[in-house]
């Protein structure tokens, strides 16, 4: 078995999930008055000091949400209600064409429903932003821009952001930027008040934390309307009683692996090369996508000209290999990937990808287990290549 | 695995052989929204839903196979322009052809797959030949003649054995869901069943005559010819009734004049049967046998003679509502389930002798 699908969701760390045992013991709603709600808040509150600190944020601007989907919803609607409200004139939201779903789909939901003016940032072949020309949108059409959103990294194909340059640019001219970090935390150095962004995403289970629990990180002077309604537990941002063993085990999470990140992305990005070198020299014809320097050290992500990627997905599934083709779908057919598609790449190019993600237990013997299986697999996907082709 | 009762037992039953199993779905739609929703059918989100369901439940690997395309041209697509030809297709009978056994098959095959497993009721032993399944209700092996012997030496049918009943009971009994789904019936891409509606929006409405058998008297008037099947009694409403007051059906459809042609119940009967691309597996090309004229249709005893790509069939006793574009299967009986050996698409047919 080599489980090469880290950014899909990685393994809690053993401390995390220790950690969520622990208090997930213990009684106590953090919103109540008593002792047993005290104690629980106040693992909480930790929980969310441990997080500021290592992300170069206050405490206060984390909000805890119910993972990566919900701050990115959080942050995009949010933020538009409320400069929309503030001044009519603000319709237009700014994305990159590379966003993930959770903001892609969030912001078209916004044009269909809510009279935004969608505008996508275009990439260049391998999948960055161009600052100039985000500059000469915001020239243009700073004024009626209510929120911005750019990644930090992409999950496909790994490519990171000019994100300080981009956010200083929107702050310049006043528009609140959010970055979806998910990917990015743990990986690469990311600093928040350091970066400029107004809001920034995480979430658990990409850096070894639970699913289901996540934050967003908002500076206190950026106004956003609430997706949840009730008792206000976050800042009256968010409401929902807080999950304290899950918000716990994500405050070890993401310490322990922001403090280890340097040897972790020198160790795996080496084993990264390493994959890519091996893949190449075994699938010759292999493009390998995305940006040589600006790239998160777990992502390998490959086209195979002549193949299906959902084909080679189900014959390195058949053999242990665990890997995706992209971002995951709902009905479960394979759709070309719009990362791709906006790198640049043709319908069939798209649709012959595949990433490998290592993460923090990946070894020499996935590698080794990885290329002893692909050869053969690229082949027959390949024969089967021409099932497309009409009778 | 379509989401339903049977393809989800014929998986189970095809791993419990030994045999190493991958569940595919076949995507079809090109929207999935505009096909038929809820539970009955096929090709929604729901069902791909519950047939990756049933492939947890079994503890196979599951995928979905996006053959929208190849589903639109050689299935959506090849029924309006049989309809708008005058014949009456059988799409299900299509899919297996081109899709199931076919674009399925071949994909299947070069990514080193032996065979494509389905839920068909049919029988398919060790001795290769295709009989009917066990439930004669049930039976599907009308719509899976016309599979070559190539394709079937490729599928596996692990249902003909057991009647719908044991197969519902037995999904119950393996913990999966879709055990009390209702079957679907109706033509999948057609969301609300209404075939004719379907076809006017495809082919547009083309007014024409509808006359009279017998006398060619005009006796009213229709908004598409392809709107008729062959048999049909129903829906004609015309505005002369028949002198003998007699119901009439549709005898005939002449997509050339854009006319459709009705008279009295005997005028539908006829006794020989043309057919063309045949698809034959016995030695024999001459053989007295049992016919069948359509899905679910009466069967008659009937001499069958396949020739220079035609199969004619002289049949014992006359048959009503034999229409262009369905299949002719031909049945040699059996104790181990009648057996078929070979189709054809029906051209014609025709009334050589005197009426009785
Ligand atoms: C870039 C990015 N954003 C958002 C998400 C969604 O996060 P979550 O799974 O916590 O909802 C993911 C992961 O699926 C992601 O990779």
């Amino acid at each position: 078995m080599a489980y090469l699908d880290h950014a899909a969701t990685t393994p809690m760390l053993p401390a995390a999930l220790d950690a969520y045992a622990t208090a997930a013991r213990a009684i106590g709603n953090p919103s109540s008055l008593h002792a047993a709600g005290r104690s629980a808040r106040r693992m909480v509150e930790e929980s969310r000091e441990r997080i500021a600190a290592v992300i170069g944020a206050r405490p206060s601007e984390v909000i805890f949400t119910g993972g990566g989907t919900e701050a990115d919803n959080l942050a995009t609607k949010g933020v538009f209600w409320a400069r929309r409200d503030a001044d009519p004139g603000r319709r237009r939201v700014v994305v990159s064409a590379v966003e993930h779903h959770a903001v892609l789909d969030a912001v078209g939901w916004l044009g269909r429903h809510e009279g935004a003016e969608v505008t996508y940032l275009p990439v260049d072949g391998t999948g960055r932003v161009d600052p100039a020309g985000f500059a000469e949108l915001v020239r243009a059409h700073g004024d009626e821009t209510a929120v911005v959103s750019v990644q930090w990294a992409n999950n496909e194909v790994g490519t990171v952001q000019p994100i300080a340059e981009l956010a200083a640019l929107a702050a310049g001219a006043g528009i609140p930027f959010h970055t979806d970090a998910v990917q990015a935390v743990g990986q690469v150095p990311v600093d928040f008040a350091g970066s400029g962004v107004a809001a920034l995403t995480l979430t658990g289970h990409k850096l070894g934390g639970p699913v289901g629990v996540g934050a967003l990180v908002l500076g206190r002077d950026v106004a956003c309307t609430p997706l949840l309604h009730g008792g206000g537990q976050e800042r009256d941002v968010r409401s929902g009683t807080l999950d304290t063993p899950g918000v716990v085990a994500f405050a070890v999470a993401v310490e322990t692996t922001v403090r280890a990140r340097e040897q972790y992305a020198e160790r795996v990005a080496a084993l990264r090369d390493e994959l890519v070198r091996r893949v190449l020299a075994a699938v010759p014809d292999a493009i390998h996508n995305g940006d040589a320097e600006h790239r998160l050290p777990g992502n390998a992500h490959f086209s195979f000209p002549g193949c299906e990627g959902d084909a080679l997905l189900l014959l390195l599934d058949a053999k242990g290999i665990y890997c995706s083709t992209g971002s995951a779908c709902s009905a479960g057919v394979a759709q070309p990937s719009h990362v791709l598609l906006a790198m640049g790449a043709d319908d069939a190019r798209a649709r012959s990808s595949l990433r490998f993600s290592l993460g923090h237990d990946s070894t020499e013997a996935d590698l080794d287990a990885l290329l002893a299986a692909l050869p053969g697999a690229v082949e027959r996907a390949r024969r089967a290549g021409a099932w497309k082709t009409p009778r | 695995m379509s989401g339903g009762v049977d393809s989800a037992v014929a998986a189970a039953r095809a791993k419990d052989a030994g045999h190493d199993v991958t569940g595919v779905h076949l995507a079809l739609a090109r929207n999935p929204q505009t096909y038929r929703t809820g539970a009955r059918g096929c090709c929604t989100l729901e069902d791909s839903r519950d047939a990756r369901r049933a492939a947890d439940v079994i503890g196979i690997p599951f995928y979905v196979w996006d053959m929208a395309d190849e589903f639109h041209a050689s299935v959506v697509d090849d029924f309006v322009d049989e309809y708008a030809a005058g014949r009456t297709p059988n799409p299900c009978l299509r899919c297996n052809e081109k899709i199931k056994f076919a674009a399925v098959l071949d994909r299947a095959v070069a990514l080193g797959f032996d065979a494509v497993v389905t839920g068909h009721h049919a029988r398919l032993g060790a001795d290769g030949l295709l009989r009917r399944s066990v439930d004669l209700a049930k039976d599907q092996s009308y719509v899976l003649a016309v599979l070559t012997r190539a394709q079937l030496d490729r599928a596996v049918f692990p249902l003909g054995d057991s009647t719908k009943e044991r197969v519902r009971a037995e999904a119950a009994e393996r913990g999966l869901a879709v055990a009390d789904k209702p079957d679907s019936h109706d033509i999948c891409f057609i969301a609300d069943g209404d075939t004719r509606g379907f076809l006017e929006g495809r082919l547009g409405s083309a007014p024409g005559d509808i006359v009279d058998g017998r006398t060619g008297a005009r006796l009213g008037t229709h908004n598409g010819a392809y709107g008729y099947t062959i048999g049909q009694r129903k829906g004609l409403n015309l505005r002369v009734p028949a002198e003998d007051g007699r119901p009439r059906y549709v005898l005939s459809i002449t997509p050339v004049t854009n006319t459709v042609t009705v008279g009295p119940r005997e005028d539908l009967e006829v006794d020989t049967v043309t057919a063309t691309r045949p698809i034959w597996h016995e030695a024999s090309a001459s053989v007295r046998c049992d016919v069948q004229l359509r899905a679910h249709g009466e069967v008659v005893p009937a001499s069958v003679t396949v020739a220079a790509g035609e199969l004619t069939a002289r049949l014992e006793t006359p048959a009503r509502g034999v229409a262009a574009g369905q299949a002719i299967v031909a049945y040699r009986p059996d104790p181990g389930g009648d057996i078929v050996l070979g189709s054809a698409t029906i051209t014609a047919g025709t009334r050589e002798s005197a009426h009785a």
